[in-house]
């Protein structure tokens, strides 16, 4: 394979563009047998990632806490960052001795029949190192008409209806070099849709995991719940091997019809060798309700940028983050709650509990268009750091251009506090007992707003393992 | 039966400033002891430091709890001795239910294990629950109070009643109320009185720090000591307190010479 090299003008070095090559991007399509568009699309995306600099060396205000700073006095405290990063390290694909694209051995436990037999999911989708390892869907949601299945074979059964939505209304190929590195080599992933008036009460399972070394994952979910739908969605991404580097380039579309109710949550728990960057955009249709539940608590670096767009009157989105940093960590979240439409409401609240050395950035903005009339929109961002080396960065922000709204934004960051270790421990408690508690009771704002026990246990045994380390 | 909580010769001081200077006490289960003394004479240093606060500082002298030297140890291992004290002003730990963080507290302090060991096991819910909801009932206090975040919102009176519900399900052997009736109207303090003694018998030894005799007329003392610069200068039975009652502490800075704040 030919290695190629771009020459950035704006920057002193190159970036080597390594495995991440057109020969590879041709071969997925071919090997995947793929409608003429989504090949298009592929090598379009990977123009634009020919010609757009990593965002982390012509950062902007969203990336440059996360990129490796020439200037200021930032980079010298960011020890950590993406200069570490080497995308010529990590393999977007693997292939077989005759050129075939390469299945890893399945690690997940088969269970997906298993857990939709016993309704603990109504639909199980399992990607692993880029490639379905897993699927199943109950029968009655067959029966109602629900479509749940990995995107490649979705190409093939609903070509049409994967073109208008993929990365055409949500995220955009176009708008930094990872959207485009995602468009140009995606694999995996899912497309849900939700038929009209279709009412999901059981959870839908994916679950999202590197096995091999050095592979790259770019999953793409896509889910679509039509007027009055109902569903919710658990992903959950996860390391098959402690050490394995990786890196995962991901991206999520939403589309949320009118009165639809959805709530996705995301389980991030890559290992610490794995670079993570992902960007989730939700559309909101008039009426309707999405809850995003966002669990950020695996990998070396992480970049999430999550958009929130109230595109209809009338609806309402919920934007719930728990992150937890250790070691040396760095995890950097962008929140956009943008209001399209009057009567809007947003509201966002995001806890980050920091340990060792590690970092976390959460910058949000609410933007309301003259559109906005009647907006109320709410953010807040919580850090308690549990040691005096690990860094929160806290930037909450506002662009109103409607007159009559309600916005409001809250920030903290603040250390555990002595006198409730002191009040907890004459109680009898040991020191690491108050401290989980103290940390428990500095999550359960928003634990206490997500619906699902199995995610709230999840996160719960998270918050406990990382503690006790 | 010999004293639980024995304090000889203690000296501790904030920040270099000497406070308490040389203070010599014993209590024992059964017994109701009042330590009075104006502000700024020592009282919640005392109370503070013999429950381990780190941030007041023992230079010299003994504390032991039936019979074992506590200033080493750290404050949930003399809670796990038997040792309570109900604060003046409790923390709010937000997000910490009350019914969590007492059936943690009651499992950690009944452990087997309760020298220095810590417990992960809690105690069976339901059989926490009943403890709970009885105790709660007997004291007076709306079951809801269990749900609530730990003193998070209380008002003054709520704070001292879950001080009072801790007492209550932590069973100690000596505890020390801090300025209890502090910052409490007169029907609060009645409550709160009539709360504590209700628990008191021959298994609960109470050391009531306070600066004013209120509380005095709910829970009566068998011993009143009076706290003066941070030595006990003079001690005795209810009759002092009462003097403390009708002259205040004038007469008693008078004779030790000791200048008003």
């Amino acid at each position: 394979m030919e290695a190629e090299f771009i020459k950035n003008p704006l920057c002193a070095y190159e970036v080597h563009k390594g495995n991440f090559s057109r020969e590879f991007v041709e071969k997925i399509s071919s090997e995947q047998d793929e409608p003429q568009w989504m090949r298009s699309l592929r090598l379009d995306a990977y123009k634009r990632y020919q010609s757009l600099p990593m965002p982390h060396i012509t950062p902007d205000d969203v990336w440059r806490r996360t990129a490796a700073m020439c200037t200021q006095d930032y980079w010298r405290r960011t020890a950590r960052n993406m200069r570490g990063l080497k995308l010529e390290k990590y393999q977007p694909v693997a292939l077989t001795p005759n050129g075939k694209l390469m299945q890893s051995d399945p690690v997940l436990p088969n269970t997906s029949a298993a857990q939709v037999q016993s309704n603990e999911a109504s639909g199980v989708i399992a990607v692993q190192d880029g490639r379905v390892v897993e699927h199943a869907l109950s029968k009655e949601l067959v029966r109602k008409g629900v479509y749940f299945a990995d995107i490649n074979t979705a190409l093939q059964e609903r070509s049409d209806f994967v073109r208008s939505y993929f990365m055409t209304k949500a995220v955009r190929i176009d708008w930094n070099s990872f959207d485009a590195l995602h468009g140009a080599f995606w694999q995996g992933g899912f497309l849900l849709h939700v038929p009209k008036g279709v009412v999901v009460e059981i959870p839908m399972h994916v679950f999202i995991a590197l096995s091999e070394a050095n592979r790259a994952d770019l999953a793409h979910s896509i889910i679509v719940a039509d007027d009055s739908s109902q569903i919710t969605i658990v992903e959950e991404q996860l390391s098959a091997d402690v050490a394995a580097p990786g890196l995962h380039c991901g991206a999520v579309e939403i589309f949320v019809g009118r009165n639809a109710q959805v709530n996705y949550a995301q389980i991030q728990r890559w290992n610490h060798q794995v670079w993570n960057f992902s960007s989730q955009r939700a559309i909101v249709d008039r009426d309707a309700e999405f809850r995003w539940i966002t669990g950020a608590l695996g990998s070396r670096l992480s970049k999430l940028n999550q958009v929130s767009v109230l595109e209809g009157a009338g609806c309402r989105v919920d934007m719930l983050g728990l992150t937890f940093t250790h070691a040396r960590q760095h995890i950097d979240i962008h929140t956009y709650q943008e209001h399209k439409a009057n009567h809007t409401t947003s509201d966002l609240l995001y806890k980050s509990v920091l340990k060792n050395q590690s970092q976390s950035v959460w910058s949000g903005m609410i933007y309301v268009h003259p559109e906005g009339q009647h907006t109320d929109a709410y953010q807040k961002n919580d850090n308690l750091v549990l040691n005096k080396r690990a860094h929160a960065d806290t930037l909450p922000g506002l662009e109103i251009n409607a007159n009559e709204v309600r916005c409001t934004h809250g920030a903290t960051a603040g250390s555990i506090d002595k006198e409730q270790v002191f009040y907890l421990m004459s109680r009898g408690l040991s020191y690491d007992q108050a401290e989980k508690m103290i940390v428990a009771g500095f999550f359960e704002p928003a634990m206490g707003r997500i619906p699902l026990v199995s995610v709230r246990k999840q996160l719960q045994q998270s918050v406990t393992d990382k503690l006790a380390i | 039966m010999s004293n639980n909580l024995v304090i000889d010769n203690l000296h501790i001081s904030v920040e270099g400033q000497p406070i308490i200077k040389g203070l010599n006490l014993a209590v024992k289960q059964g017994e109701i002891h009042a330590l009075m003394g104006p502000n700024g004479s020592g009282k919640s240093t005392l109370a503070n430091a013999l429950m381990g606060h780190p941030f007041y500082e023992v230079d010299s002298g003994e504390v032991t709890f039936d019979g074992e030297d506590i200033l080493g140890l750290e404050p949930n291992e003399r809670a796990r001795l038997g040792l309570f004290l109900a604060f003046q002003y409790p923390t709010a730990v937000p997000g910490v239910s009350m019914a969590n963080f007492l059936r943690m507290a009651v499992s950690a302090v009944r452990a087997e294990n309760s020298n220095g060991g810590e417990t992960t096991e809690l105690i069976p819910m339901r059989e926490f629950r009943r403890e709970l909801r009885d105790k709660m009932k007997r004291l007076g206090i709306d079951e809801s109070f269990a749900r609530r975040y730990l003193n998070d919102g209380f008002s003054g009176g709520e704070k001292k009643r879950a001080e009072v519900l801790q007492l209550a399900m932590l069973e100690p052997k000596i505890a020390i109320l801090d300025e209890t009736d502090s910052g409490l109207d007169i029907d609060a303090v009645r409550i709160v009185g009539e709360s504590v003694s209700q628990l008191i018998g021959s298994e609960l030894g109470v050391l009531i720090i306070t600066h004013y005799p209120r509380l005095l007329n709910y829970i009566r003392p068998e011993f009143v000591h009076i706290l003066l610069d941070g030595k006990i200068v003079e001690s005795g039975g209810w009759e002092l307190a009462q003097l403390l009652e009708d002259e205040g502490y004038d007469p008693i800075r008078e004779k030790y010479g000791i200048a008003p704040l």
